[in-house]
């Protein structure tokens, strides 16, 4: 007996296998639903009065008038334009396309201006776009160069959780550093040599001893903590004066740059080491992809047994990369202690190396869109500061939580399908 | 040039997986290393290939001792290696992963990619391979990912270069292609190692032939030698290559699929709209390259993989929407394609694996509470019936060879009251002697009027045990022939080319 089956129609030797689009109704319902959040907020507490927006200040080349708005009706306006693209994105969704990008930001700007125009309501202090974008910078920095580190690290195929010990040891070890040679380069040197030797200790663990890279990395940060605390209040609060007194980096204005309206200040007025950020990403953005290094690196974290077959040192290439990323991210560890403040108190990182490892993944480990994602971090860490200053009634730790929340969004796949790269985490063992 | 191995040894704790092995590869000489799974094979051009150190024994190039420190060294001295598993990044380039390794740079240390481009059109031109230097791996398919594995070994002028197990995932008309390029290669003046253990291609294709069993060289053979002489060769006594069986007895129709289609998670449609029926009493064998959709087939047969629509039906009960306990409980047995991973857990004994499905109610289990007692007499049972090879039941799976380990998962599933059996290549990595005795059993369970599904890739398992073979292609059911038709139409089918049109059928 012979039975055939049908026969496609076409030539299958050249014939892809058949697609079906798999849409995603993530993405539109968490779109509902923070759009529905931020109306009811408005329904629950409406405020009277308007709001204003500074777009320069005192001293600019080029002065913008201030932008009063009515707040409640700017807020619906916002909410309004969010709901259009919400139902956009059903539309999209039902008809199986899927969501542009440029509609998420659409949404994301328009809900921000309703938040911001309520929240702001009424009252007699304005919101200074400058300091929105500057401060966000500032915040910004140490997740930056955080989650830089973590992208090599996750890149080359160790899990770098010990971004946060990282940042923390730099921090100490610049201040210490910059205070004994009163010179705020050597702090940052000496940041950058601690944040290395805690990513070597990692290494040893991880590369060499194939510990759990987890486990490592959770241990190394709660040692670091233990050890910057118990020197602080033995060693640097008796020696304040000589050991916890640092020279900070002033801001630099770069001529030309800084007088562009409303983003020069906040951009190019600052310390050199947001400068050094600024070039730090896109060096390494190009050394992951347009370099042997970042070649080899990206082989060993996708395939380290393929990378060992021709020929590269698989363990070798991980510690290098490990200890490239762990300086970097002690340059992050600097900013605390030569920039934003002169000095190293206990703790003072706050977990920014978590959200950086957040970044990480919302940043889909590429090293630009990483450092994006920790400036949306910053923002919204600095829109805490901005709310308070014009006296909004939404308590600050709701706003110390964004970060996290829209990282659990993220992780949870909204922002689109991400990678990591596939052998991120795992010892290579030789067999 | 001349490569020469001389009393390689290596060991794996008490395991010793290359026993003094001696042999000699010539410049423009095809050589094949034959033996089973596991008898050596791979682990020797591991240490030639400097993945391993051997414990004793030396490696020479042209008469002059050589010393590996790792493949960089192998590579250096002109040594290439096409893997079994293609040692490729996913998702790179081609050209990347032709240059990786051995990256020119230019100003500003930049790679130079185009150089890598030209370097792979150049020996895909001297090959005549079609491959777009700048496609993404692990967009290729399987066959022309190992001409990437070729170029790759060409491209740093490898003199020897090493085929591990290359067949394995190409169709009968790819192998036929890939002969072509190794006889190519060997005319260029390069010399070849071939590793396999199908005869075949190694009378097709070997100017010599090394066999080895159990980590040692056994003997040589002649091109012009017989399967069964080779086979027994190989095993170390006369092998039946053929499955005895007698006409099938057909009952009614068991399983009953229709339109079945299944698609991955990124959406590509792996079972593209399958409808087949299997009698009971039959051997309905699902054929084709890896990766064609048979394994979603087969699991979505089991419930592992979710059918986006279509129907199976078992004896008229729709088994779509069931879950896998509820499926098993309908009487469907499944040895799945890879026990290590989805059919036994290594560390846990021979006894617990074999009652693994069976613990959520008596006799093994009673008001929660394990019966050991029960477990172990059923254990010891099935140890004898099924002759697996253990130290006791109380040994971990995971020790056991392949073979043993197969026939565990075989006689767990056999034990229970069956109504539809599938098996996903039973009998990969499994030595000779346990293949036999895996295909009675699979027979024996046709006889008692079960309908049974086999999956292979083997055309020579699906020839030998089917009664009917369907043949599968990037997710389609090309055909369901009976097990007479040639094997050239079988290999056209596989490579998607329905019956009809090679006028065969």
């Amino acid at each position: 007996m012979t039975t055939l089956a049908p026969v496609p129609a076409s030539d299958p030797m050249t014939e892809g296998a058949r697609q079906v689009t798999v849409v995603s109704r993530k993405a539109p319902i968490a779109f509902a639903a923070v759009t529905a959040l931020v109306a009811l907020l408005l329904l629950v507490a409406p405020r009277d009065g308007s709001t204003r927006f500074r777009f320069s200040d005192e001293g600019d080349l080029l002065r913008l008038p201030d932008v009063a708005v009515p707040g409640m009706v700017t807020a619906w306006v916002g909410v309004a334009v969010a709901a259009a693209v919400v139902a956009a994105g059903a539309v999209l969704a039902a008809r199986r396309r899927r969501v542009p990008v440029v509609l998420t930001l659409v949404l994301v700007l328009a809900l921000l201006v309703a938040f911001l125009a309520w929240a702001g309501a009424g009252s007699s202090r304005d919101f200074s776009v400058a300091r929105l974008i500057g401060g966000s910078i500032l915040l910004a920095v140490p997740i930056v160069f955080g989650a830089l580190g973590g992208v090599i690290g996750e890149r080359v195929g160790v899990v770098n959780i010990a971004i946060e010990g990282q940042l923390l040891a730099g921090a100490f070890c610049a201040a210490v550093a910059a205070s004994l040679s009163g010179s705020a380069v050597v702090g940052v040197v000496a940041a950058v040599l601690a944040g290395a030797l805690v990513a070597l200790v990692l290494g040893v663990f991880t590369i060499t001893y194939r510990v759990n890279q987890v486990i490592v990395g959770v241990v190394l940060n709660v040692l670091v903590v233990g050890l910057t605390s118990f020197l602080y209040s033995q060693v640097l609060v008796p020696g304040a004066e000589r050991l916890n007194e640092t020279d900070r980096f002033a801001p630099v204005a770069i001529p030309g740059l800084s007088s562009i309206p409303i983003v020069g200040p906040a951009l190019f007025e600052q310390s050199v080491l947001v400068y050094v950020m600024y070039l730090a990403v896109p060096a390494v953005w190009f050394a992951m992809f347009r370099t042997r290094w970042g070649l080899r690196l990206r082989a060993v974290g996708e395939h380290p047994k393929a990378a060992d077959t021709v020929g590269i040192k698989v363990e070798r290439t991980r510690y290098r990369a490990l200890l490239v990323a762990g300086g970097i991210v002690g340059i992050g560890g600097a900013f605390y202690t030569v920039v934003s403040v002169s000095s190293f108190g206990k703790e003072m990182t706050a977990g920014a190396g978590f959200i950086a490892l957040a970044a990480v993944i919302f940043g889909k480990w590429d090293p630009v869109r990483a450092a994006l994602a920790a400036l949306l971090f910053g923002f919204a860490s600095n829109l805490e500061g901005a709310l308070s200053v014009v006296g909004a009634p939404v308590p600050s730790q709701f706003m110390l939580m964004l970060p996290y929340v829209v990282t659990i969004l993220a992780v949870a796949g909204l922002v689109g399908r991400s990678r990591a790269p596939a052998a991120s985490g795992e010892p290579y063992t030789k067999e | 040039m001349t490569l020469e191995l001389r009393g390689i040894t290596k060991r794996f704790g008490a395991l010793v997986a290359n026993d003094h092995i001696d042999l000699t590869v010539r410049a423009g000489e095809i050589h094949c290393l034959l033996g089973e799974n596991g008898a050596g094979k791979s682990t020797l051009m591991n240490v030639l290939y400097g993945l391993y150190t051997a414990d004793e024994g030396e490696v020479l190039i042209d008469g002059v001792v050589q010393r590996f420190s790792g493949p960089g060294d192998a590579m250096a001295a002109g040594i290439g290696m096409v893997h079994q598993h293609f040692m490729l990044i996913p998702v790179f380039t081609v050209a990347e992963n032709v240059m990786l390794g051995h990256e020119e740079t230019l100003s500003g240390g930049r790679l130079d990619l185009p150089a890598a481009r030209a370097k792979v059109r150049e020996i895909a031109t001297r090959f005549g391979f079609h491959v777009d230097p700048d496609a993404v791996v692990e967009d290729l398919p399987v066959g022309v990912q190992q001409r990437v594995e070729i170029i790759k070994a060409l491209s740093r002028d490898a003199r020897v270069i090493v085929f591990d197990e290359p067949t394995a995932v190409l169709t009968p008309q790819e192998t036929d292609e890939l002969m072509a390029i190794m006889r190519q290669l060997k005319d260029s003046g390069a010399a070849i190692v071939f590793i396999t253990h199908k005869l075949r291609e190694v009378r097709e294709v070997a100017d010599r032939i090394t066999v080895v069993r159990r980590g040692a060289v056994v003997g040589e053979a002649e091109p012009g030698a017989s399967d069964a002489e080779l086979a027994a060769l190989m095993v170390g006594r006369p092998v039946e290559l053929t499955v005895r069986k007698d006409a099938p007895v057909r009952r009614d129709t068991g399983l009953q699929v229709q339109d079945l289609v299944v698609t991955d998670e990124r959406g590509t449609v792996v079972v593209d709209g399958a409808s087949f029926a299997v009698d009971g009493g039959e051997v309905l064998v699902i054929a084709g390259v890896q990766g064609n959709g048979q394994t979603e087939l087969a699991e979505a047969l089991v419930g592992l993989q979710r059918a986006r629509s279509g129907s199976i039906r078992l004896d008229g009960r729709e088994l779509v929407g069931l879950s896998v306990r509820r499926i098993l409980e309908a009487g469907v047995g499944f040895v799945p394609e890879d026990r290590n991973v989805d059919g036994l857990v290594g560390d846990f004994s021979v006894a617990e694996n074999l009652v693994l499905n069976r613990l959520d109610g008596p006799p093994f289990a009673r008001r929660g509470m394990l019966q050991l007692g029960t477990r172990d007499e059923f254990a010891r049972t099935k140890v004898d019936e099924f002759d697996i090879r253990t130290q006791g039941i109380e040994t971990p799976v995971g020790r056991l060879s392949g073979g043993n380990q197969q026939k565990v998962v075989l006689a767990r599933e056999l034990s229970r009251d069956l109504r539809l059996f599938v098996a996903a290549q039973p009998t990969r990595g499994v030595d000779v002697g346990s293949i036999e005795f895996i295909h009675k059993r699979i027979v024996a369970t046709r006889d008692a009027g079960v309908p049974v599904v086999v999956l292979s890739t083997e055309l020579d398992e699906a020839v030998a045990l089917g009664d009917r073979i369907l043949v599968m292609y990037r997710g389609r059911v090309v055909g369901i022939v009976p097990s007479t038709t040639p094997r050239d139409v079988l290999g056209l089918m596989m490579a998607g080319i329905a019956p009809e049109r090679t006028g065969a059928a």
